[in-house]
């Protein structure tokens, strides 16, 4: 609450100037970086570099869809990148064209895309319910339960990943290929299929956050988990779920992403999570808990995508977009603890 | 239907006793809410109101006892299970999700469903219905965050109202609203009370209690008093009830003597508001000055501004005559102030760690050797010495502070503050939770503390409390000062008139 009562003037100019940094500032910060790369390179504006940008950003979001529901319930997801990799090490295995000779599973014949989408959503599940049960009912801080088993999928990723003999899996059946990798082309614009996915991904997470008990249950939780509890909300049940919808959206983003790049190893995925987490924090998805949105979780990463290729647009070296990176995830951050920040 | 003659009271609390080690919290307490009436619960802290309430919500289990709702008995393991029967209370820290809309919070847990989706649009006139019954001026769609402390405490009752409830408790509504806020909540009250409701008022202000209750029920050391009409009854006799005792025999002997200013407080005014306004006094050498107030009078936010944890807008704070300014709590006890808080539990103990830790952690610069090393000797000295003349206790150096009782904890809090040498020692509240027996040694601590000179500054909302150890009382009413009182002249009747003044 706002009372500025018995504040000087200068105080009061601060305190106003001091809320539109908090509420603006991130986005300052981006729309200048945005205009260094047109001034540097005008070209940036382009139709091509438009679709190139919404791709990339495609698969991303649904990872960050997954863990921003996570997030809101004051928990967080570290083994959304490995599971990411797990997902499109079995779905590339699986999807194999049948007339690539180094097929891992030789007398496999073409399954149905639908079904192995079912197959990695299921595993995904698996091990979200994992996580939700090790945060739900184990009672162990989700940064560490996460830790953990993003140890875990990534042995167990790479043991398959061994057993099928260890070297990137490609060579996809064109079905497989078509599904991740065709677009819709309108003049010298396409738009890829990748983009209607995220696109429904987006319209099916608004609504369960925004239209459903359970959506509205998740804020409760993160919001004041005691009020939650006294309005009789299950909350074990209710992180369960949330947990293991989130593996859902990894597994789907696996299986996208390996049909992107046209093969998988063991190592995809590596880090996705911190980028996923990076992108809703910087959309405004608080730490605290219970504050957050769909459209904030989507800007986040459109953020990131569009200053990661824009800054190699340009040609700004890899390391030196780290630590832009970086610097702007802390920036976005402080801004949202000040925000709040409880005054004495 | 209930039959009216069947069912004298709405509610039945009658012969519940509770025991927590050591001491017995509740002794055969009664208390009957009838339809159509407000009913006050009072007593001084640690009376047992509270836990009663905890008896009726499942949030204790009760030893012994019987409780009958609407004529049934019954017995809650839940607040929601009884908010789903018709019981209610309205919390004096508000249960809320505050990030969220005033509709989504009302309806929490159940949510009204249009299919697969919550029906935002039923919520919202179901909200607005229940609003516009109560008199209620909020938009349902505005987020509670953006709400006033009374606002919010309104959408509380809204709620408790919305679950159709028979029973509405109210501890202590209007500890932190304005007269006219507390005008609107009282018309709202009475509305519940034309609607049949019993409502279970707990208030320590007496104008309220007589502004509103019919009837009242006096709570004293876990003990049912009486319970009668408030026709007839006045101020005096109402606290005589809930005192009932000789003052004297809790207390050790004041032989502590006051002697020049060190102390010299200015105009000290918080910046952010409400909060403190004004505030002036000063504390002399060997004096408990004590700070009285009814709870949102903002007692402790005078401490927190001394100690440099309340950012302050104007105001000088001078010891021994020359002004310090206490920018956050490190300088502050580099000048000898020390403070200890009011949540022990969150603000005061470390509860997994040692006494050792505990003891020591504000004073642990001065242990540093001139390698840069920590002194073993010196730290495990002065642990003993906490150990020994504050009498914790303990059954070692390395126990952790959490295994103590309350009142032990609060004396290795007590010794932490004096290692640092302070010259003005504020407590806040030091005895809430604390049994008689650990009272009477914090008094006898706190009396030492100022035969040895120290000042000593101490906020409590137990009034005999106050009339028993302190030389002055500074009464806060609604962040100002109402007056400074010596206590030897003093009544209780004076200061609770004195805390209402800028209501």
């Amino acid at each position: 609450m706002d009372n500025t009562n018995n504040t000087k003037p200068g105080l009061q100019l601060g305190s106003v100037g001091l809320r539109y940094l908090k509420e603006g500032g991130i986005y300052a910060v981006l729309f200048i970086l945005l205009a260094v790369i047109i001034i540097q390179e005008p070209s940036f504006l382009s139709l091509r570099n438009l679709s190139n940008i919404l791709t990339q950003s495609s698969v991303r979001i649904i990872i960050a869809l997954g863990v921003a529901g996570l997030i809101v319930t004051q928990g967080t997801d570290l083994s959304a990148g490995r599971q990411v990799g797990l997902a499109a090490v079995v779905s590339a295995s699986l999807l194999q064209s049948v007339d690539n000779v180094n097929k891992v599973f030789p007398d496999l014949g073409e399954l149905p895309i639908i079904g192995v989408i079912i197959i990695v959503c299921s595993i995904g599940a698996v091990i979200g319910l994992i996580n939700g049960i090790i945060v739900a009912y184990l009672k162990v801080t989700p940064f560490i339960a996460t830790l953990g088993t993003m140890i875990i999928v990534y042995g167990v990723n790479s043991l398959y990943f061994d057993s099928i003999g260890a070297s990137p899996v490609a060579g996809f059946d064109p079905r497989f290929s078509e599904f991740a990798q065709g677009f819709l082309r309108f003049g010298t614009f396409r738009l890829s299929y990748l983009t209607f996915y995220a696109i429904g991904a987006i319209i099916f997470m608004w609504i369960l956050w925004n239209k459903t008990v359970f959506g509205k249950n998740i804020f409760a939780i993160g919001g004041n988990p005691e009020a939650a509890k006294v309005s009789g909300v299950n909350v074990p049940v209710t992180l369960l779920k949330i947990y293991a919808l989130s593996g859902v959206f990894y597994g789907f983003g696996g299986m996208l992403e390996a049909g992107r790049i046209g093969s998988a190893t063991n190592n995809l995925g590596f880090m996705y999570e911190l980028d996923a987490i990076a992108a809703c924090v910087v959309g405004g998805v608080s730490f605290a808990g219970g504050v957050g949105s769909i459209a904030g979780v989507v800007t986040g990463v459109l953020i990131f995508t569009v200053i990661n290729y824009g800054m190699t647009y340009i040609g700004v070296s890899p390391y030196w977009q780290y630590i832009i990176k970086g610097s702007i995830i802390i920036f976005a951050v402080a801004l949202d603890s000040m925000k709040y920040a409880d005054k004495k | 239907m209930t039959d009216s003659k069947q069912n004298e009271y709405l509610l039945e609390m009658t012969g519940v006793d509770k025991s927590f080690p050591g001491v017995k919290a509740l002794d055969q307490v009664n208390l009957k809410v009838r339809p159509h009436s407000i009913h006050a619960l009072m007593g001084e802290n640690g009376a047992g109101k509270s836990t009663l309430l905890k008896c009726l919500f499942g949030i204790y289990s009760k030893d012994a006892g019987d409780i009958r709702f609407l004529g049934k008995p019954v017995d809650f393991q839940s607040s929601k299970q009884a908010l789903e029967a018709g019981v209610s209370m309205v919390h004096q820290e508000l249960n809320q999700v505050k990030q969220r809309t005033v509709m989504d919070n009302i309806w929490l847990g159940r949510y009204p469903l249009k299919g697969l989706f919550v029906d935002h649009d039923k919520m919202y006139h179901d909200t607005k219905a229940v609003f516009d019954e109560l008199d209620i001026d909020i938009d349902p769609k505005t987020k509670v965050e953006s709400l006033s402390v009374s606002q919010m405490q309104m959408v509380e009752i809204a709620k408790a109202f919305s679950y159709n409830a028979k029973i509405v408790i109210m501890d202590e509504p209007t500890s932190s609203l304005t007269e006219k806020e507390v005008n609107h909540l009282f018309t709202i009250i009475r509305k519940l009370k034309e609607r049949g409701c019993g409502i279970v008022y707990i208030s320590h202000k007496m104008d309220e209690i007589f502004a509103i209750c019919d009837e009242i029920t006096i709570l004293r050391d876990g003990q049912w008093v009486n319970t009668q009409p408030l026709e007839g009854l006045d101020m005096d006799q109402i606290i005589a009830m809930m005192v009932g005792r000789e003052l004297t025999q809790r207390f050790p002997e004041k032989t502590n003597v006051p002697k020049e200013t060190i102390l010299e407080v200015n105009n000290l005014t918080a910046l952010n508001q409400p909060s403190i306004q004004d505030i002036n006094f000063e504390l002399r050498k060997g004096e408990v000055l004590g700070i009285a107030g009814l709870v949102g009078a903002k007692r402790t936010d005078i401490v927190e501004a001394l100690f440099g944890i309340r950012q302050r807008s104007e105001g000088s704070i001078k010891l021994h005559g020359k002004e310090v300014a206490n920018k956050d709590a490190h300088e502050a006890i580099r000048n000898g102030f020390a403070l200890v808080t009011e949540e022990r539990r969150a603000t005061g103990i470390y509860a997994n760690l040692d006494i050792t830790f505990n003891s020591l952690v504000a004073n642990v610069e001065s242990y540093r050797e001139k390698s840069g090393l920590l002194s073993n000797k010196r730290m495990k000295s002065d642990t003993q010495w906490v150990i020994d003349s504050m009498s914790v206790k303990t059954p070692s150096h390395s126990t952790n502070i959490g295994s103590l009782s309350g009142g032990n904890q609060q004396k290795v809090i007590i010794g932490r503050w004096l290692l640092t040498g302070p010259e003005v020692l504020m407590l806040d509240e030091p005895t809430r939770g604390i049994d008689v027996g650990a009272k009477y040694e914090i008094y006898q601590l706190i009396l030492e503390l100022a035969k040895k000179d120290r000042g000593v500054i101490i906020i409590s909302s137990e009034m005999p409390e106050l009339l028993g150890i302190t030389d002055r009382i500074l009464v806060m009413s609604n962040g100002k000062v109402a007056g400074i009182v010596d206590t030897k002249e003093t009544t209780q009747n004076e200061i609770l008139n004195l805390a209402s003044r800028y209501l």
